[in-house]
């Protein structure tokens, strides 16, 4: 599956709290309502000026913090197509698949803001059509392969009423 | 093979022997949810299933981030908590009862348990031996219909605490070092398994501190050993029969081990906007920085020892004009205990506000948001920017005792210097 758009830049150390403000909490059950608020704290263009496809390009440890699934919920209602990388706090790795936002690690030190990306999941490349670096990215351990190509974990349970592994 | 502590209670769980890196479905002894978290777990299970909790007497619904509710959005989330509560019989713990992690360890938490919580500070039951860790809505949906989950069994670096704690140094200045010291990710995926003469010393309202903010270094779980001090505690709420010895095997494989002398810590300050922005008290960065409020609170630092040493340091004083000072018991436990022993009068005298047990203040949901530039000192976890509801404003974090001394001087104060 082919993901093309442009490249939106994070720095490193991007929270929870950047990416779903406890001041909005109150919009929690408004998912559409709180996705047009995601990110304004760091990039106040970010939620009106995204469009379907692009990506958030972060630095080291992207998501910290809070276990709000409502942090990657709000990323993808937006219409980003993956989150790419350095890496990843270990809660939200897991929830944006179990949402079915693909995350991926990889060097984004050779992206730049605005640059028209093109990742294959399957391929597990990353392509930067306005610089031309190409770069590989480790596979998802199997478990999250098969919630992530199944648009979710409840997606799964709802299918197989059980979960991937046994 | 010698297990590290996290290998121990996941080989229980799984019903097999397991070791580090493997990916496991592991029984889940209990689950939380809260009410910021609480009604994307119901609408995602109810995506794949009816109303139901596999374990109900221990799957439990905490109202305590917007209690009392603030707004009429977080009413209707409170509603929609309860009618789950009650149509799957499982435990409602209500607006004013305290915060979720407190509550847990007062009523639920058992040493050698694998629980769940969508909730990252979670992590708070290790310090009763428990694998207790942090997930999402949707995991933690799974979790309470399934009564299971998958997981990978983490590495484990190893805490070898020595030495002892100086007077006014206290188990969150240790964890404070020790993230600063690590990095916000520098125990990514990890179980930090704690042990040492300073730990065996250690009582357990300072243990749940300690693994409380286990999440700050990325960490999984943040594990205590389970020993007579477990036990005790245990006992205190008349839950002794849950108790059990546990331990890491001697010759368990690490990661890492990390040694630290207690003795040579001194009270420490995060400075914003990061955890791992951690120098001491008496660095020139902090030094005479000037403290429009003072929040002691949050499931970190409010338990009625670290009110005893807030009173400690500030009975018969007046809280310094310019700074703001804000309490929050962590329960209604607590907070009724704190009344007994006639320190909510202490602390109105010094003139403190005090608030529902709760999670508000922390978070930034409501009661105590600061204003444009503003500067707080709280004995919470976070001062990620925009944390306590104001992406403009600025947050340190410290001990009681560093909160007690800034509230009396207005400005970063030292404890250790308090006249």
């Amino acid at each position: 599956m082919d993901i093309k758009g442009h490249a939106w830049k994070f720095g490193d150390s991007i929270s929870t709290d950047h990416i779903a403000p406890g001041r909005l909490f109150h919009l929690r059950s408004n998912l559409p309502e709180f996705a047009k608020h995601v990110l304004e704290d760091v990039r106040p263009e970010f939620p009106s000026h995204v469009q379907q496809g692009d990506f958030i390009v972060g630095g080291k440890n992207f998501g910290l913090g809070s276990s709000r699934e409502h942090a990657p919920q709000i990323i993808k209602m937006a219409g980003v197509g993956a989150v790419l990388a350095k890496s990843f706090a270990r809660i939200f790795f897991r929830n944006a698949i179990n949402v079915g936002l693909p995350v991926i690690v990889c060097d984004t030190d050779r992206m730049s803001d605005g640059d028209e990306i093109k990742v294959d999941l399957e391929a597990g490349t990353v392509l930067n059509l306005t610089n031309g670096d190409e770069q590989s990215f480790p596979a998802l351990p199997g478990v999250m392969r098969e919630i992530l190509m199944n648009d979710g974990l409840a997606q799964y349970i709802k299918d197989h009423q059980d979960l991937p592994i046994h | 093979m010698p297990q590290s502590m996290a290998e121990k209670i996941v080989s229980e769980k799984a019903g097999k022997p397991v070791k580090a890196g493997e990916i496991v479905i592991a029984k889940v002894d209990a689950a939380l949810t809260q009410d910021g978290t609480g009604p994307l777990t119901i609408r995602q299970l109810r995506k794949f299933s009816e109303d139901k909790a596999a374990n109900p007497g221990r799957t439990v619904q905490f109202l305590d981030h917007a209690a009392p509710s603030p707004r009429m959005e977080l009413s209707n989330d409170h509603m929609l908590m309860r009618e789950f509560a009650q149509t799957t019989g499982s435990v409602l713990s209500e607006v004013g009862d305290g915060i979720c992690h407190q509550i847990m360890a007062e009523r639920f938490v058992r040493p050698g348990d694998l629980m769940v919580g969508a909730d990252s500070h979670t992590c708070t039951g290790g310090g009763l031996g428990a694998f207790s860790t942090g997930m999402g809505s949707t995991d933690v949906a799974a979790a309470i219909s399934l009564g299971k989950t998958w997981l990978k069994v983490p590495e484990t670096i190893r805490f070898e605490v020595s030495g002892y704690f100086q007077r006014h140094v206290y188990s969150k200045d240790l964890a404070l070092a020790v993230i600063g010291q690590m990095g916000a990710d520098g125990c990514d995926y990890m179980s930090m398994e704690w042990g040492g003469g300073a730990i065996d010393a250690m009582p357990i309202h300072e243990r749940l501190t300690v693994s409380n903010m286990a999440v700050e270094a990325g960490a999984k779980c943040g594990l205590m050993p389970s020993d007579d001090k477990t036990r005790e505690y245990l006992a205190s709420y008349g839950r002794e029969t849950d108790w059990r010895p546990l331990a890491a095997d001697p010759g368990a494989a690490y990661s890492r081990v990390v040694d630290i002398d207690a003795t040579q810590i001194v009270p420490m300050v995060a400075m914003p906007h990061t955890v791992d922005n951690v120098v001491q008290i008496d660095d020139e960065q902090v030094k005479g920085v000037q403290i429009d409020q003072v929040f002691l609170g949050s499931c970190t630092n409010c338990r009625i020892e670290d009110i005893r040493v807030f009173v400690g340091l500030t009975k018969g004083k007046k809280r310094h004009p310019r700074t703001r000072v804000i309490v929050t018991p962590a329960s209604r436990a607590v907070m009724k205990q704190a009344a007994d022993e006639g320190l909510l009068s202490e602390l109105l005298d010094f003139g403190a506000t005090i608030t529902t047990p709760g999670c508000g203040v922390c978070v930034g949901v409501h009661g105590g948001v600061l204003g444009d530039g503003e500067k707080c000192l709280a004995t919470s976890n976070r001062n990620f920017k925009g944390r306590m509801g104001n992406p403009d404003s600025y947050i340190y974090l410290g001990s009681p005792a560093t909160a007690a001394a800034t509230a009396i001087y207005g400005v970063l104060a030292d404890p250790r210097e308090v006249v």
